[in-house]
């Protein structure tokens, strides 16, 4: 991604030095060829339409140019391959919490293989918060209520920092960490220490806990939709409207349950807000798209072992 | 002219000199009066907002925070914002120049509402006391985009009193757009058609309109926090049911247009300078007045271009990273205008015309990161960085603050009735030119290099960017600091102004300097285009010129 951003970056440094050089240069030589002399007047010209519509028109296509490549990145950037590894990421006033889907949990600190694509699920427990990445050329807020999600693809094994970005409070700046890129070698020593579990595992058990599998129960006699096979895939909702089930919904889906209720079902799910943790929730929308990953189980190992290719970028 | 510098001073009456006492200024409804209350106020609060710039500087000069504590440079970069944005910034040109000239530039006796302009006046000072015993009392931290759910939920300084006056001022900033429109379309002298205006009134007509329409959006807003963080509403905060990005939409609603309540003046400014002392008009004369009004109407239109990564919509970007590209267009069409009417002309190096140099240059920048900042993939990487911070400041200062000195500079002499030492001048202009490249310049690497904004202390590689920033800002201080001072001597020791001293265009230089009260002995009656240079420079004309006052 760095590459895409910085090659843009530089066409408009050069096309802005050229721009700029332009306006320079004749300012600077009308300026001193057209300097007041005595008894030479002004030539009083009033404008002309041709120049006027040929310096509107080429500057509104170079801008589309502009914009058309800006926007092509802004896709790739939006368009996180689909067998990334997930993170999710919690942020609070003022650092960042991060938890693999592996389960390995870290604060301020993100250990990443290289060449391995990473998407990162993403809220907060208080205020807006903003993971910056430079040396990825990636940012996204982070909100409170939502998750809003990122990915990169490290390239370069290295140390790189994590800002926040969006002002949060006295320790803005204190609210910084690390991007550890490993080598895969490295990476699985790292990881085989200090795991409680996949996260999808623990959702699993706060499931139970929850009480939640007394009504979504893994077949058609429960008071709750079956949730398996769900995540993914489009949910006709009781108003008519149809959404995709995708990590927002089904965190919604917990946290304000009458809100987009699923068809066919009675407005009987308590809400949980309050109830659980952020940690808890992130665990349960694993869990929940654990279950639809059950048909393919070998997808999240699959992508952990061999380095991911850009091709599935084009999915979805 | 002679006569008048060599001839004891014997004064003419004139709008300074009618009325003497306190209460003559604070009762005054004449509208040059109001001008330079407003000219007081404001560069008190410019003095205060630098202050703040100042100690943020010398604050990131080292990589520790060790100046101050985190939450006092909270407190600087916020106030800093707030007081040269609401302060400074939306009222400098129009309430001091515009008050001043527009009346005086379409032949009329003063605004459609004399004691509605005092009236504004009096709300901006309110919400300036309300300001200063907020800073003085605490102060407030949020940054001045009080970005929620921070400022409704979690931060404990004044924000409701911040916002409270910011919401005053902003009735202030209404009223004067409201009289400059009502001025504008009643008011003009017979024979001022809408295509005779100067391009100074065009560029105030179309920053009224934004006045009149964002302002109450944001008062909206103000008023819309209050109330969550007082009686906890759910209008923001998510885990009262309320959406944040609903008042990032509410607030750059207003706060994006209001960048162009800061530069159209200053735009409409340079038009007038350039004209002057190029002895020409304008090139291309229509468009440049159209691109002002096209500017207050796309300039409506842009506002989520700050909010790219902050959780809207891949399409909703989409349509507001092209419409940001649209709002460029008719900026770039007045760099070429500007730029094509020194063609030929017969061009004078005044300070006035240094400025508009400068802004001519500066603005060219402002304005092409302003295209790196649109571009969606690039705005990703650099937006809530330096590279913001210096973009905008090339912009906002780059533009309007030398725009504003420039006019300052042109209009003095009808404003004091004084000259202003030219030599000084000229050298102040180099000064802030060189001090605000010095400052603002290195904030663009420092910015894609990956130093966020609003940072108290920062890795040790940024330094040296750090050190360059505050030197300049210490050399643009001195800048600034040049004009006050000659412009007070020259109140006292300057020599008197006769009342063209540029033999310029514009029904304003027909009036003495200072004006009377009235403006107009009788009423004027035009029956010459704008900026007709040819025929003030044509050679029988220039003979009659000094006799006519």
């Amino acid at each position: 991604m760095a590459g895409n951003v910085d090659a843009l970056y530089i066409f408009l440094v050069i096309l802005s030095t050229l721009m700029t050089g332009l306006i320079f240069v004749a300012i600077v030589y009308f300026a001193a060829r057209y300097r007041k002399q005595e008894g030479v007047q002004a030539e009083q010209i009033d404008g002309s339409t041709p120049l006027e519509l040929t310096w509107t028109i080429i500057p509104f296509f170079v801008f589309m140019v502009i914009f058309l490549w800006g926007a092509v990145v802004y896709f790739k950037e939006h368009t996180p391959p689909r067998d990334a590894t997930e993170v999710y990421v919690v942020a609070k006033q003022w650092m960042w919490k991060l938890e693999h889907s592996e389960g390995q949990r870290e604060i301020n600190e993100l250990h990443v293989p290289v060449g391995r694509d990473v998407k990162l699920i993403m809220t907060s427990q208080d205020v807006i918060h903003s993971f910056f990445v430079p040396a990825f050329r990636m940012k996204q807020d982070v909100l409170p209520g939502r998750y809003t999600m990122a990915w990169f693809r490290a390239t370069k094994p290295g140390t790189y920092h994590l800002f926040c970005a969006e002002y949060c409070g006295t320790q803005h700046s204190g609210m910084i960490g690390d991007i550890v890129v490993m080598e895969p070698a490295q990476y699985e020593a790292w990881t085989s220490g200090g795991s409680t579990g996949p996260l999808s595992a623990t959702g699993e058990k706060v499931f139970g806990e929850l009480g939640c599998s007394t009504c979504h129960r893994p077949d058609s006699q429960g008071r709750g939709p079956n949730l398996q096979g769900v995540f993914g895939k489009p949910v006709e909702l009781a108003d008519g409207r149809t959404v995709t089930a995708d990590e927002n919904y089904v965190r919604e889906c917990i946290l304000d349950p009458g809100s987009r209720r699923v068809k066919g079902f009675q407005p009987i799910m308590p809400t949980f807000q309050g109830l659980v943790s952020e940690e808890q929730v992130n665990a349960l929308v694993a869990y929940v798209k654990s279950l639809s990953k059950a048909a393919a189980p070998a997808t999240n190992t699959a992508a952990a072992a061999s380095p991911s290719n850009a091709a599935s970028g084009k999915a979805r | 002219m002679a006569t008048a510098a060599v001839a004891p001073p014997v004064e003419r009456e004139n709008y300074l000199n009618k009325h003497y006492g306190v209460w003559s200024w604070l009762l005054t409804t004449d509208h040059k009066r109001i001008s330079l209350l407003y000219l007081v106020s404001i560069t008190f609060f410019f003095f205060i907002g630098g202050l703040f710039a100042l100690l943020i500087r010398l604050e990131l000069l080292t990589p520790a925070g060790d100046l101050v504590q985190a939450d006092t440079y909270n407190k600087l970069f916020t106030q800093h914002g707030m007081v040269m944005v609401f302060f400074f910034l939306i009222p400098s040109i129009p309430a001091v120049l515009g008050n001043f000239l527009v009346p005086l530039m379409i032949g009329a006796k003063d605004l459609a509402f004399p004691r509605i302009n005092l009236l504004s006046w009096y709300l901006y000072i309110i919400g300036g006391a309300m300001m200063l015993h907020c800073m003085l009392t605490g102060g407030v931290d949020t940054g001045w985009t009080f970005y929620v759910p921070f400022s409704t939920a979690f931060t404990n300084t004044k924000i409701v009193e911040a916002g409270l006056a910011i919401f005053v001022a902003g009735f202030s900033s209404i009223l004067t757009g409201l009289n400059f429109i009502v001025t504008i379309h009643r008011m003009r002298a017979p024979g001022m058609t809408w295509s005779r205006l100067p391009l100074f009134i065009w560029a105030h007509y179309a920053t009224s309109i934004i006045q009149i329409l964002g302002t109450p959006v944001i008062a909206i807003t103000i008023v819309l926090v209050a109330a969550e963080r007082a009686l906890h509403l759910g209008i923001f905060d998510p885990k009262l049911g309320g959406d944040p990005l609903l008042f990032q939409h509410l607030f750059w609603f207003y706060s994006h247009p209001a960048v162009y309540i800061m530069i159209l003046p200053s735009m409409g400014i340079i038009s007038e300078i350039i004209a002057c002392f190029s002895r020409k008009r304008i090139f291309g004369y229509s468009f440049v007045a159209l691109s002002s009004i096209s500017i207050a109407v796309f300039g409506f239109l842009v506002w989520a271009h700050h909010m790219f990564v902050a959780g809207i919509s891949v399409y909703a970007a989409l349509i507001f990273s092209i419409l940001s590209y649209a709002v460029a267009v008719p900026s770039a069409v007045k760099v070429f205008n500007w730029t094509a009417t020194l063609y030929k002309g017969s061009i004078r190096y005044d300070a006035p015309m240094l400025y508009a140099f400068g802004f001519l240059g500066l603005f060219t920048v402002g304005g092409l990161t302003g295209l790196f900042l649109a571009a969606l993939g690039l705005n990703v990487h650099v937006t809530d960085t330096y590279f913001v911070i210096a973009h905008f400041h090339y912009i906002m200062v780059g533009g309007a603050v030398m725009g504003y000195l420039g006019g300052m500079h042109f209009w003095w002499p009808k404003i004091s009735g004084r000259m202003y030492p030219e030599s000084w001048a000229r050298l102040a202009a180099l000064i802030v030119f060189i001090g605000f490249n010095l400052t603002f310049f290195p904030q663009f690497i420092l910015g894609y290099v990956g130093m966020p904004r609003r940072y108290y202390q920062y890795p040790p590689e940024f330094q040296v960017l750090n050190v360059l920033s505050t030197a300049g800002a210490t050399v643009l201080g001195v800048g600034y600091l040049l004009p006050m001072i000659y412009f007070l001597w020259s109140m006292r020791y300057g020599k008197p102004a006769p009342d063209n001293p540029w033999n310029a265009a514009g029904l304003e230089w027909k009036t003495p300097s200072p004006p009377t009260t009235f403006n107009f002995e009788q009423e004027p009656v035009v029956t010459w285009e704008a900026y007709n240079y040819e025929e003030l420079d044509a050679p029988q004309h220039r003979q009659e010129a000094p006799v006519a006052r």
